[in-house]
């Protein structure tokens, strides 16, 4: 997979969306391949007891699923040399699981650096879950 | 239970080194839906100009909170771990952690204030290779929520 060419890449252009199924085993996933064991993203039981209303998925697993839209569409994921997000709410994920809605849009071109920044916008149900989700990606 | 502000400038001892393993990259790219063949397939990665599998730029995490717990388990610094929620996260990434890499993560607190009951807790953590390439700034802030006493 060739990374997408610079000069094809202008302000405006429209990443995604794309649609993300989130469902427990997918927590417990990525509970192992992160190393974080919060049971609240695992037990329900836990989860109600401190408050939650449900199981609620990793805020760094809704920015690691929102990185993977970026990098398809960069065709290369080591091409993201910066990516920061502020986490506004939190995705439930009932037994019958969830979808995430991930759309980004090109808000800056530095033809001189290659530099590409991506805005973008991650809902769950209509609500943003994700805010000031800023990527940026280097392309030649 | 209040954050201590006293640890505001405090750099804690390198943790680690984690050996990258490309099964975990592989796992993690899984459980982000990350299919890009970087993440899996050796040939592909040193097609694209890396010495071997990549993790995807979020893998990050696994190795920076690594090296936060020291700080945030510390009793003396007042943290209570079950109150505690993810605020922001930031990466800037100066090379792709890549299988075969030995990572060092060395955290410092950048920050501790607080608002409107809660304590915002901000630790920023130099992802480095043992032979000191640098890999990922990681800054992280952490709520930590006010509550009954």
């Amino acid at each position: 997979m060739a990374s997408r060419a610079l000069s094809t890449v202008a302000v405006g252009d429209v990443v995604g969306p794309v649609t993300v199924r989130v469902d427990r085993d997918a927590l417990v996933a990525y509970a192992d391949a992160s190393g974080d064991q919060n049971p609240i993203h695992q037990d329900e039981a836990f989860a109600r007891s401190v408050g939650l209303p449900d199981v609620i998925a990793h805020g760094m697993w809704t920015m690691g699923a929102s990185a993977s839209v970026v990098t398809d569409w960069a065709g290369d994921a080591g091409r993201v040399v910066e990516f920061g997000t502020r986490f506004t709410k939190p995705v439930v994920v009932p037994l019958a699981g969830n979808e995430l809605v991930v759309q980004g849009v090109v808000k800056a071109v530095d033809a001189e650096t290659g530099r590409v920044t991506v805005d973008v916008a991650t809902t769950c149900q209509g609500e943003k879950v994700l805010g000031r989700c800023i990527a940026v990606v280097r392309l030649d | 239970m209040v954050v201590n502000p006293d640890y505001v400038g405090r750099t804690y001892p390198p943790d680690g080194p984690h050996l990258v393993d490309a099964a975990l990259i592989a796992a993690f790219a899984a459980a982000v839906g990350s299919a890009d063949p970087v993440h899996t397939d050796a040939q592909a990665a040193r097609a694209a100009g890396y010495a071997d599998v990549i993790a995807p730029p979020t893998m990050a995490v696994r190795f920076s909170q690594a090296a936060d717990r020291a700080y945030v388990a510390d009793p003396e610094a007042g943290i209570d771990f079950s109150r505690v929620v993810h605020g922001v996260q930031r990466f800037v990434h100066h090379r792709p952690i890549t299988a075969g890499d030995e990572v060092l993560g060395t955290t410092t607190v950048d920050a501790v204030r607080s608002a409107g009951g809660h304590a915002m807790v901000t630790t920023r953590t130099e992802l480095t290779t043992t032979t000191g390439e640098a890999l990922t700034t990681s800054t992280s802030t952490i709520v930590v929520r006010g509550g009954e006493e």
